[in-house]
């Protein structure tokens, strides 16, 4: 697949995009606000429907039982507010209300991750991934820019079960296609590669597209790179594969690196594969104010970094296969 | 038991709920934990709810699109609701033994996951039922524009968590006559007496002040037990745009002497002797 940057726009508005189009498929989509409904984009649906629009104000606990309480009436409520309310105030909400109940809530988690900008650490929700991975019954995508973000929230309001999606407020390069595979649970390929893994997800993706030219512009390394939006459930099969072919994988996200995406793909790789991993994400802090871009350089979570993980890993497994060598070989000597 | 849904004598209730208490503690021995205090206190309100034509409900088929719904927010009282619903023909009341037990549908709190009929939603961790009913109401009188009703049950210490109140300012916010609020106001909690551990009071004027139609009763009594309900319809059918908020003043343990009014008996089953003991009292 051949990506182009073609422009940039904020992820928030693929979910207002999606969710539009999701009112005017079904009747029975409701939304609930909780008073930050122009920053997070559901104030495209209240101004189209706004009989179908729900306003609680600042009060995420009632607005994840709310929306609950709908969707045990056969309604598809999306709540959304930033990330670091929305999936984490109301955590206990989330745990039991809606997952326990396996109610067919969506919640929309906006404003994840630095890029939030200079709001600092306590609008910086760095740590939602984490919790939200553990639960049971809960899908939960972390999609790459704009259009994905409207194809993940069209494709979670239309597939039954509770489900979280996570995005950002500020621009974001935009690179996906109509066309480009987005699928349920699946970790497409955006760039074919032998030598190394990177799988990341939201903002990134984009980064590890930049990492993996660098590779191939400065030493020649094949760098296959996976979107990984799809946190849960994951795709094993191509987590698999990627040790397998590449023998050693670089994940980058913007979260801690602690409970993400790199623990859950850790999670498959030590299972079924072991290979040598670089983790690249917030490296166990709290995020602070300034410009995103600034912040994303500020804690390393650029193309930089996934390029410098990407040879630290393939040295790591080019050093335990010459030492395989040496032991073989040592082997060898001993038995003649 | 079968039920009819009509209003019945005092004498009748009495019977039907003695019946109830009786359920509660012959499932509460073999679980050997469990909660016994609550549910026997909030049987008398319950019962008319279900037994005396309050809720619109049909234990043949309870998933009837048209029916009321109740959630016990409270869901550590679930034997009570347990033990009414086996009554009303929900489900076979020998099901009750096996309450708190592997692979039981009478889970330790009320599971949605385990489909017993009649339980509408998982509750337990306080505060959270009042706000999911919320939200059934808002579909009911707001998305469908049906005419059903939405009744839930909270305890007083569980008004100690802030999300109740959450709730209620948004049923008042959404003018949800279509929605009742029943507080156990028992004055009870575990580690002591509600007033003492975080006193919610004055409730009525809270009640009163965030919105709601509130009506202070004898939660023991049939007759105010009767009015409250009563209130609540005429404030639905007469499309007040109030909710109903009924504190029932009521007595931990009620109809077990040993057990009356002791908060020690919030979360705790009755011993093989004490069991008896217990039944004994309840004819």
């Amino acid at each position: 697949m051949n990506f182009q940057n073609l422009g940039s726009k904020p992820t928030r508005h693929g979910f207002g995009q999606g969710l539009l189009t999701l009112g005017e498929r079904h009747s029975n989509v409701v939304a609930i606000g909780a008073d930050v409904t122009g920053s997070v984009m559901t104030s495209v649906f209240k101004e189209k429907f706004p009989d179908r629009f729900f306003s609680v104000g600042v009060a995420e606990q009632n607005a994840t039982t709310v929306a609950t309480g709908l969707a045990l009436s056969g309604k598809i409520p999306f709540f959304s507010s930033y990330g670091a309310f929305a999936a984490l105030r109301n955590a206990d909400q989330i745990r039991i209300s809606m997952c326990y109940n396996e109610a067919n809530v969506k919640i929309g988690g906006s404003h994840s991750g630095v890029t939030v900008g200079p709001d600092g650490a306590t609008h910086q929700v760095l740590e939602d991934i984490a919790f939200l991975r553990a639960l049971p019954h809960l899908m939960l995508v972390a999609p790459c820019d704009y259009e994905e973000t409207r194809k993940a929230t069209i494709l979670v309001g239309e597939t039954f079960g509770p489900a979280y999606i996570r995005f950002g407020r500020d621009n974001q390069t935009m690179f996906t296609t109509e066309n480009t595979p987005f699928a349920l649970g699946k970790m497409p390929v955006f760039r074919e590669g032998t030598d190394i893994a990177l799988i990341a997800c939201g903002v990134m993706v984009w980064e590890a597209l930049l990492a993996a030219e660098e590779l191939h512009k400065r030493h020649g390394i094949s760098a296959r790179v996976l979107n990984g939006a799809w946190i849960k459930p994951i795709d094993e099969e191509a987590i698999v594969s990627a040790a397998r072919d590449c023998g050693a994988i670089v994940t980058a996200e913007e979260h801690q690196v602690h409970g993400g995406l790199g623990s859950a793909v850790a999670e498959v790789v030590v299972k079924n594969h072991p290979v040598p991993m670089e983790f690249v994400g917030m490296p166990d802090r709290f995020g602070e104010s300034g410009e995103p871009r600034e912040l994303l350089e500020h804690f390393g979570l650029t193309w930089h970094s996934i390029y410098a993980s990407a040879l630290t890993a393939i040295a790591r497994r080019d050093k335990q296969y010459s030492d395989a060598i040496r032991k073989v070989k040592d082997i060898s000597r001993f038995s003649e | 038991m079968s039920i009819d849904n009509k209003q019945r004598t005092n004498t009748e209730l009495h019977e039907i709920a003695t019946q109830i208490r009786r359920d509660i503690i012959r499932a509460l021995l073999p679980a050997k934990s469990g909660h016994s205090g609550g549910p026997l206190g909030s049987t008398d309100i319950l019962s008319v709810l279900y037994f005396g034509g309050i809720l619109r409900h049909d234990p043949t088929n309870w998933q009837w699109a048209d029916r009321d719904r109740f959630v016990l927010s409270a869901g550590h009282m679930c034997p009570v609701l347990y033990a009414i619903l086996a009554n009303a023909g929900y489900f076979d009341r020998e099901e009750l033994l096996t309450l708190r037990k592997l692979g039981s549908r009478l889970q330790g709190h009320p599971g949605f996951d385990m489909k017993l009929p009649g339980i509408e939603t998982s509750t337990g961790s306080l505060g959270h039922g009042i706000s999911i009913a919320v939200g059934m109401a808002i579909s009911d009188k707001l998305v469908d524009r049906n005419s059903r009703r939405v009744v839930t049950l909270t305890g007083d210490g569980e008004l100690q968590e802030g999300s109740c109140w959450e709730a209620a300012m948004s049923a008042a916010h959404f003018g949800l006559d279509n929605f009742c609020w029943i507080i156990d106001n028992n004055d009870c909690q575990i580690d002591g007496r509600v007033k003492d551990i975080m006193s919610v009071y004055p409730l009525a004027d809270k009640c009163q002040a965030f919105g709601f139609d509130t009506i202070v009763i004898d939660g023991h009594n049939y007759d105010e037990i009767y009015m409250a309900f009563n209130k609540f319809i005429a404030n639905h059918t007469n499309k007040t745009g109030k909710p109903t908020c009924i504190i029932a003043k009521t007595f931990m343990g009620k109809g077990v002497s040993f057990m009356h009014d002791r908060y020690e008996w919030h979360g705790k089953p009755p011993s093989a002797e004490q069991a008896e003991k217990a039944l004994g009292e309840l004819v």
